[in-house]
C-alpha cells in the first residue's frame, strides 16, 4: 500500500471528553439557532394565521348577510307588491264591481298579466260568505267565517297567512285585505299566492350546492321545502331564531354536530322567516385551502432551517476542531522543538568538555611519542610508541564524534546551503554504521558517481534521515537488508529512497505512521521522530511518502527540490 | 629554533604546557598564559608573533581577549582554538581580527602549520 501524506489522525476522537465537548458545542449551537431562526417564524406563522382565521369568518358573515339580505329584500319586495296591489283593489273597486264574477275574473286576469303568482282571487262579504271568486276550484258561496283568518283581517285590515294546503291541495297561501264599508258592515279581497313564486325567489342564481335556503313561520313550521332540515309543512329541526328587526348571522351546531352559520331574516308584515344555512366546512374551504397553504410553508421552511441549522452547525464544529488539532500540533511542535534546543545545548556542553579533555590526552600522548622517538633506546620503545598512537587515533575517533554531534545540534533555524546528498546520508549512516555491524545488518547504496548539488539545511537533511534510517533499523531483524538509493526526478527533484526488508507496517498502522504520538514502539518510542520528519519535509519544500507490506519490508521515499523553498513559518 | 615566538592562551593548564613543550620539541619558542590577564602580562614583557586564544576561558573570553589584542598588539597573529565545533572540523564563522580557529582536539601538525601560515610563511593545511 501506498501512501499519500497530509492525512493526520484526529486526536480527540481517541478523547471522550473531547468529544462530549464537540457534541455539546454542537448541540448548544443548533438549540439556539433553531430557537433564533424559528420562534419569529413560527410566530409570523402564527399571526398570519388567526387573521387570515378572521379574515375568512369575516368575509364569510359578510357574504351570507349580503346574500341573505338581498333574498330578504326580493322576498319583501314580492309580497309587498302583492298586498299593495290588493289595497289598491280594494279601494278602487266597490263591493258591486268585486262582487261581479265578470269583472272579478277580469281583475284577475289583469293580475296575473301584470304580477304573476295568483291562483285565484275572491270577494267575502262580512258573514263570510265568498261571494265572488275567479279561480280553478269551486270556491263560490264558501263560508270562512268561523276561520282564524277571517276574524284576523276582520280585526286587522290586512292578513297573511302561512303556507297550507287547504280546500286546493298544493301549498299556497292566503293575502286578504279588508275594506270597511259606510254602513258598518266591511267586505274583504282574498288572493291566494302559489308558493312558486317565493321558492324562485328564495332560490336565487350563484347559491352553492351547500346553501340551504328556505322559509318557517315563527312556530318553525316549514314554508317551503329545505333541502336538510325538512319538508314542506314539516317541523324545522333548527329552531326558529328570536326576532330580530335586521338580517343576522349566527353559528350553532345542528343535531349531528356539524357547525353551520345560519343567517335569518324576519320578513315585515309576513308569518315569514327567511333562513339560510351553510356549512362551516364548506364556507371555510378557501380558508382550510390557505391554512394548509401556510402550515406547508410552515413545514417546509422549518425543515429547510433545521437542515442548515445542523449543517452549518456540523460545518462550525468542524472548523473548531481543525483549529483545535492545529493548536494542539503547534503546541506539540513547539514542546519538541523546546525538548531538540534543550538536547542540543546539553549535547554541545558535553561534547565541548569532552573536547578539552580530548586535547590533553592528545597532547600528552604526542608529547610521550615525541619523547620516545628522540630518545634513545629503551625497552619495549616500540611498543610505547604504537601504544601511543593508538590513543591518538582513539582521540581522532573520540573527536569525529564530538563534532558530528556538534553540527547535529547546533542549528534550529533552517539555513540553505549547497549540498551533496549521498555524501549526507552516508554521513548519517555512520552514526549507525556501528549498530549495522553488529546486527549484521547489509547495507546497500545506490549512489550515482556525478549527483546534482542541492540547495537545502543540512541539520533538517540530517534529522530527516537519521529519523528514516533508525525507523528503518528498528524494523529491521538482526541480518537484514536495507537499501539507500538517491535518483534526480526531472530537472527540479531529487528522490531518496530508504527501503528496508524488516517486519512491514500493517495497513492500519500506516495511515497514523506520521501522526504525533503515534508509535509502535511502545515505550521505546515517543510517537514524534517521522511526524518531525513530515514537518521537516515539508518545510524544505518537499514530500514524503511511505509503502509498506507486512512481513516484506517498508519504502519510505523523500522527494526534495533541487532548489527548494524553505519554509520558514513552519514550527520544527 | 624558529624566529617567531608563540604565546597559548587557554584555562587548561595541562593543555597549553604540553602544547609549549611540544612546540619548543619542534623549534618553535612558546610559552603558555591559563588566563586574559596572564597573557596580557606575558606579552607586556615579550613580543609574540603568534597568539594561540581558547575562546572558552573563565573571565576574559578569548573573543575579549582578541579584541584586547586587536588594538594593543595588532602585529600579533591570532588563531583561535576552540571545543566548539562543526561535523566537517571547522569553526562556522572565523571571527573578525583571527586568522583561523581550530577544533579540539587538533594534531600538533595541524597547529604548526596554521602558525606558518599565519605568519605568511610556506606550510602544508593539515586537515
Amino acid at each position: 500500500m501506498r501512501l499519500p501524506i497530509g492525512r493526520r489522525r484526529n486526536r480527540d476522537t481517541d478523547d471522550p471528553e473531547g468529544e462530549r465537548r464537540y457534541s455539546r458545542i454542537r448541540r448548544y449551537t443548533v438549540i439556539l439557532t433553531l430557537v433564533v431562526a424559528l420562534v419569529p417564524l413560527f410566530v409570523l406563522t402564527g399571526v398570519n394565521y388567526f387573521l387570515y382565521r378572521r379574515s375568512a369568518e369575516a368575509e364569510i358573515r359578510y357574504n351570507m348577510s349580503r346574500d341573505l339580505l338581498n333574498t330578504s329584500r326580493s322576498l319583501e319586495f314580492v309580497m309587498e307588491e302583492r298586498l299593495s296591489v290588493l289595497k289598491l283593489l280594494v279601494q278602487e273597486r266597490t263591493l258591486a264591481e268585486l262582487s261581479d264574477s265578470r269583472m272579478l275574473t277580469a281583475t284577475f286576469q289583469h293580475l296575473e298579466q301584470s304580477f304573476g303568482g295568483f291562483v285565484d282571487l275572491g270577494c267575502i262579504n262580512a258573514e263570510g260568505i265568498q261571494i265572488a271568486y275567479t279561480g280553478p276550484y269551486q270556491l263560490l258561496g264558501v263560508n270562512y267565517r268561523e276561520q282564524s283568518w277571517f276574524n284576523e283581517v276582520s280585526l286587522r285590515g290586512v292578513y297573511v297567512s302561512d303556507v297550507f294546503l287547504g280546500y286546493r291541495r298544493f301549498p299556497h297561501f292566503v293575502i286578504a285585505v279588508k275594506r270597511a264599508a259606510g254602513d258598518g258592515s266591511f267586505y274583504v279581497l282574498r288572493a291566494t299566492v302559489d308558493m312558486d313564486l317565493l321558492n324562485k325567489r328564495v332560490f336565487l342564481p350563484g347559491m352553492g350546492r351547500q346553501d340551504d335556503v328556505f322559509i318557517v313561520n315563527r312556530e318553525g313550521i316549514l314554508q317551503t321545502s329545505s333541502r336538510f332540515h325538512g319538508q314542506l309543512l314539516e317541523r324545522c329541526t333548527i329552531p326558529v331564531p328570536s326576532y330580530s328587526p335586521s338580517t343576522e348571522v349566527i353559528e350553532d351546531l345542528d343535531e349531528a354536530g356539524v357547525s353551520y352559520a345560519l343567517g335569518y331574516s324576519y320578513i315585515p308584515n309576513t308569518p315569514f322567516v327567511l333562513m339560510m344555512i351553510r356549512r362551516r366546512a364548506d364556507l371555510l374551504a378557501q380558508w382550510v385551502r390557505d391554512r394548509t397553504e401556510l402550515l406547508s410553508f410552515l413545514a417546509l421552511s422549518t425543515v429547510g432551517v433545521v437542515i442548515v441549522v445542523l449543517y452549518s452547525s456540523r460545518s462550525l464544529v468542524m472548523q473548531i476542531r481543525a483549529a483545535d488539532q492545529k493548536r494542539v500540533q503547534m503546541l506539540h511542535d513547539i514542546e519538541y522543538t523546546n525538548k531538540m534546543a534543550t538536547i542540543g545545548r546539553l549535547a554541545a556542553s558535553v561534547a565541548h568538555e569532552i573536547n578539552n579533555p580530548l586535547a590533553i590526552i592528545n597532547e600528552k600522548a604526542g608529547l610521550l611519542h615525541d619523547l620516545a622517538a628522540h630518545s634513545d633506546e629503551f625497552p619495549h620503545r616500540e611498543k610505547v610508541l604504537k601504544a601511543v598512537e593508538s590513543i591518538v587515533k582513539s582521540v581522532e575517533r573520540c573527536g569525529t564524534v564530538t563534532h558530528r554531534l556538534l553540527g547535529f545540534t547546533r542549528r534550529m533555524d533552517a539555513k540553505t546551503e549547497k549540498i551533496h546528498l549521498p555524501s549526507l546520508i552516508s554521513e548519517v549512516m555512520e552514526f549507525l554504521g556501528k549498530e549495522a555491524l553488529h546486527r549484521n545488518i547489509e547495507v546497500v547504496t545506490d549512489f550515482p558517481e556525478e549527483f546534482p548539488l542541492i540547495e537545502s539545511d543540512r541539520g533538517y537533511l540530517q534529522q530527516i534521515f537519521l529519523n528514516v534510517i533508525n525507523n528503518a533499523f528498528a524494523a529491521l531483524r538482526d541480518g537484514g537488508r536495507l537499501e539507500l538509493a538517491v535518483r534526480t526526478a526531472g530537472p527540479d527533484q531529487v528522490v531518496a529512497v530508504v527501503r528496508d526488508d524488516g517486519v512491514g507496517i500493517s495497513e492500519e498502522n500506516l495511515k497514523h505512521i506520521f501522526e504525533p504520538f503515534f508509535s509502535t514502539k511502545g515505550q521505546f518510542g515517543t510517537g514524534l521522530g517521522l511526524s518531525i520528519t513530515y514537518g521537516l519535509v515539508q518545510k524544505l519544500g518537499g514530500r514524503i511518502e511511505v509503502a509498506s507490506r507486512v512481513g516484506e519490508g517498508t519504502t519510505f521515499t523523500v522527494t526534495l527540490p533541487i532548489a527548494g523553498p524553505v519554509r520558514s513559518d513552519y514550527p520544527v | 629554533m624558529e624566529p617567531f615566538s608563540v604565546l597559548l592562551i587557554d584555562d587548561e593548564e595541562e593543555l597549553v604546557s604540553t602544547l609549549v613543550e611540544r612546540l619548543e620539541f619542534r623549534g618553535i619558542r612558546a610559552a603558555a598564559a591559563t588566563s586574559g590577564r596572564r597573557a596580557f602580562e606575558a606579552l607586556e614583557k615579550q613580543e609574540f608573533q603568534v597568539a594561540v586564544i581558547d575562546l572558552k576561558m573563565p573571565g576574559l573570553s578569548g573573543i575579549d581577549v582578541l579584541e584586547v589584542m586587536r588594538r594593543r598588539y595588532p602585529d600579533t597573529k591570532v588563531i583561535l582554538i576552540t571545543g566548539h565545533g562543526t561535523e566537517d572540523g571547522s569553526s562556522a564563522e572565523v571571527p573578525p581580527g583571527a586568522f583561523d580557529i581550530l577544533l579540539k582536539p587538533f594534531s600538533i601538525e595541524a597547529l604548526i602549520e596554521r602558525i606558518h601560515a599565519a605568519l605568511g610563511r610556506q606550510g602544508r593545511r593539515v586537515p
